[in-house]
């Protein structure tokens, strides 16, 4: 296969893409993941209702310029206002308690939203058509390529570079730092952790939600799709480190590149390949190829 | 405890239990059966997390090795059936000491993860060894011996399997080992500092809940004449847990209730509303912010209220 440079480039931006995609959404579990600790079983559920709901605002907004645009942005406000609504009325009293429950919780959330999606949308194949500029392909000099996944590619690392500048560049991103280190400590400087968990419960669901809005045009919106996608974004947070969003972005490129390429080399085994491959990093590495270990 | 009056109330359920076929009509048989079936799987399950504090993500990674090897040996290979339902259960307590071998090295939500992984990891050799599994499709028309080919003979095979393996845990939780797992879940360091070879223990636990699961993966086998690739879903391994944390995780049966409220209530709302997964949600978040404990605590509670 590598013999065929065109068919190679193909699959390496196929994998980059895909890549970019789950890092959107990957991004916003680890974030929750390393400040509040809970493992998030919901987001899966989060990028899905962001899918459906961009598909519906899409239609509101038919006659609109840019109505598409609207539509993803519109996406990812409603999960932000959804996720919190979560955090405050059920969340935030579950943070003391053993993981387990907070775990259980997610599970219910899923229940619940997978149901409030079948309920609304039906379950039926739903497709979200493409935006007006980005329908067709760009020559990249080797050969085409569908221009709206440059586009998808194109986001993925523009999220990055914002998360990167807010995290590490600003006084908020500061504190976000400071939660997933010591909490108590935060808190007896005066910060009020309660609201920075709270934010950062909503930026993250908001970040499922563009993800999934995102990726409609690109892939079919079925129930589903939720549990395909969590199983995902846990390998890539896993391999990345907990709350390590760089390591989200290595894993996030690591998973799309596995997956456009194990399909060519072992066509049928590529998904074993990538478990194994979760699995060995958390044997040798458990804090993952960029996080790094607790102190005990 | 053992004392004399849990064992008494455990005798009166298994008389009643064995009543079951004599009183009532065929759906209610199978209905019981998939409940104890479910009741083995949930009590294996809480000898991890109730008595040893493992929150373990991956249980239906041994159901499903119990119940894929049950089949291929059964059907594939054509063993006899004491050899093959013995083979797959050891397969299963194998597959668990490898795997334990790993997880236990972690903690917390190390673990956890750690356990999905290997979970995940079963299911996709599942999903894609079709020479084997036959992939997606399933494993059907498992060929299950004569002799309990029947579902009265077979309720009443489960019954047994069920009471045997229930009897083992229930004197494993409380021998010296038991006790001393409840340890290490209580204070992992104090374990160590007295001399507890803390990793073995729970080693030993992870491999003896595995083997349980492996048993009640090979009577589901046994009992559906099939395996489907969803058993090794994490989905599986979720809902176990959800029956263990209804019925209650601080209680031996807690987790046995779990499984049969849940069953029960599985057929009797799928006929109302197609919405099943809403109503589970919601009792989950009624369980989880109003009885912690799990319906085995209330009852406890009121209880001692009633004295």
């Amino acid at each position: 296969m590598f013999n065929n440079p065109v068919l190679t480039f193909i699959q390496l931006m196929n994998g980059i893409s895909l890549g970019m995609n789950l890092f959107i959404i990957a991004a916003g579990l680890t974030l929750i993941l390393g400040v509040l600790r809970v493992l998030n079983f919901a987001h899966g559920a989060f990028y899905m209702m962001g899918g459906y709901i961009c598909f519906s605002l899409v239609g509101l907004f038919a006659g609109l310029p840019g109505g598409f645009w609207l539509a993803v942005v519109g996406s990812a406000i409603a999960l932000a206002a959804f996720a919190w609504v979560v955090e405050t009325t059920m969340l935030r009293h579950l943070y003391d308690r053993d993981h387990l429950y907070q775990l259980l919780f997610t599970f219910a959330l899923v229940m619940i939203i997978s149901d409030l999606v079948r309920f609304n949308w039906g379950t039926n194949v739903l497709s979200v058509s493409l935006p007006n500029g980005f329908r067709g392909a760009t020559d990249l000099g080797i050969s085409f390529y569908p221009t709206y996944r440059l586009l998808l590619t194109g986001m993925g690392i523009f999220v990055a570079i914002s998360m990167w500048y807010f995290v590490n560049k600003t006084r908020a991103g500061r504190f976000v730092r400071a939660a997933r280190q010591d909490r108590e400590m935060l808190e007896s400087l005066g910060i009020n952790v309660g609201r920075v968990y709270m934010l950062v419960f909503v930026a993250g669901s908001a970040l499922a939600g563009l993800g999934g809005a995102l990726a409609a045009p690109a892939v079919s919106l079925a129930p589903g799709m939720d549990a395909e996608i969590i199983v995902q974004c846990f390998i890539i947070v896993i391999i990345g480190g907990l709350g390590s969003l760089g390591g989200a972005f290595v894993g996030a490129l690591m998973l799309g590149l596995l997956k456009s390429f194990g399909v060519m080399l072992i066509p049928n085994f590529e998904i074993v390949l990538i478990y194994l491959m979760m699995v060995i990093v958390l044997m040798f590495r458990p804090w993952g190829l960029l996080g790094k270990p607790e102190a005990k | 405890m053992i004392t004399q009056r849990n064992m008494i109330l455990l005798g009166i359920a298994f008389v009643a239990l064995a009543l079951v076929p004599a009183v009532s009509g065929l759906f209610l048989v199978y209905l019981v059966t998939e409940i104890m079936i479910f009741a083995l799987f949930a009590l294996s399950f809480n000898l991890l997390l109730g008595y040893g504090g493992l929150i373990s993500f991956g249980h239906a990674a041994y159901f499903a090795i119990g119940a894929y090897a049950c089949a291929v040996l059964l059907t594939t290979l054509g063993w006899p059936f004491l050899f093959g339902f013995g083979a797959a259960i050891l397969l299963s307590a194998v597959s668990a000491a490898v795997i334990g071998y790993f997880c236990v090295k972690l903690t917390e939500i190390y673990f956890s993860m750690l356990t999905l992984a290997f979970a995940q990891l079963v299911w996709a050799i599942a999903f894609k060894w079709v020479a084997v599994t036959n992939g997606d499709t399933g494993f059907t028309g498992v060929a299950v011996p004569g002799w309990m080919d029947e579902p009265v003979r077979f309720f009443y095979f489960t019954l047994i399997v069920l009471a045997v393996c229930a009897y083992m845990l229930w004197r494993i939780v409380n021998s010296a080992y038991g006790m001393t797992l409840v340890a290490t879940r209580e204070n992992y360091n104090r374990a160590e500092f007295i001399g507890v070879n803390v990793r073995r223990i729970q080693l030993v636990a992870f491999v003896l809940a595995g083997t349980f699961a492996g048993v009640a993966g090979a009577l589901f086998t046994l009992f559906n004449h099939a395996v489907f690739v969803e058993n090794a879903w994490w989905t599986q391994s979720a809902e176990v847990m959800i029956m263990s944390i209804l019925g209650g995780v601080g209680s031996f049966v807690g987790p046995a209730v779990g499984a049969a409220i849940l069953l029960i209530l599985d057929r009797s709302l799928a006929e109302i509303t197609v919405y099943w997964p809403t109503v589970l949600g919601i009792i989950l978040l009624a369980v989880l912010f109003f009885f912690p404990e799990g319906l085995m605590g209330v009852a406890k509670k009121a209880g001692r209220k009633g004295k």
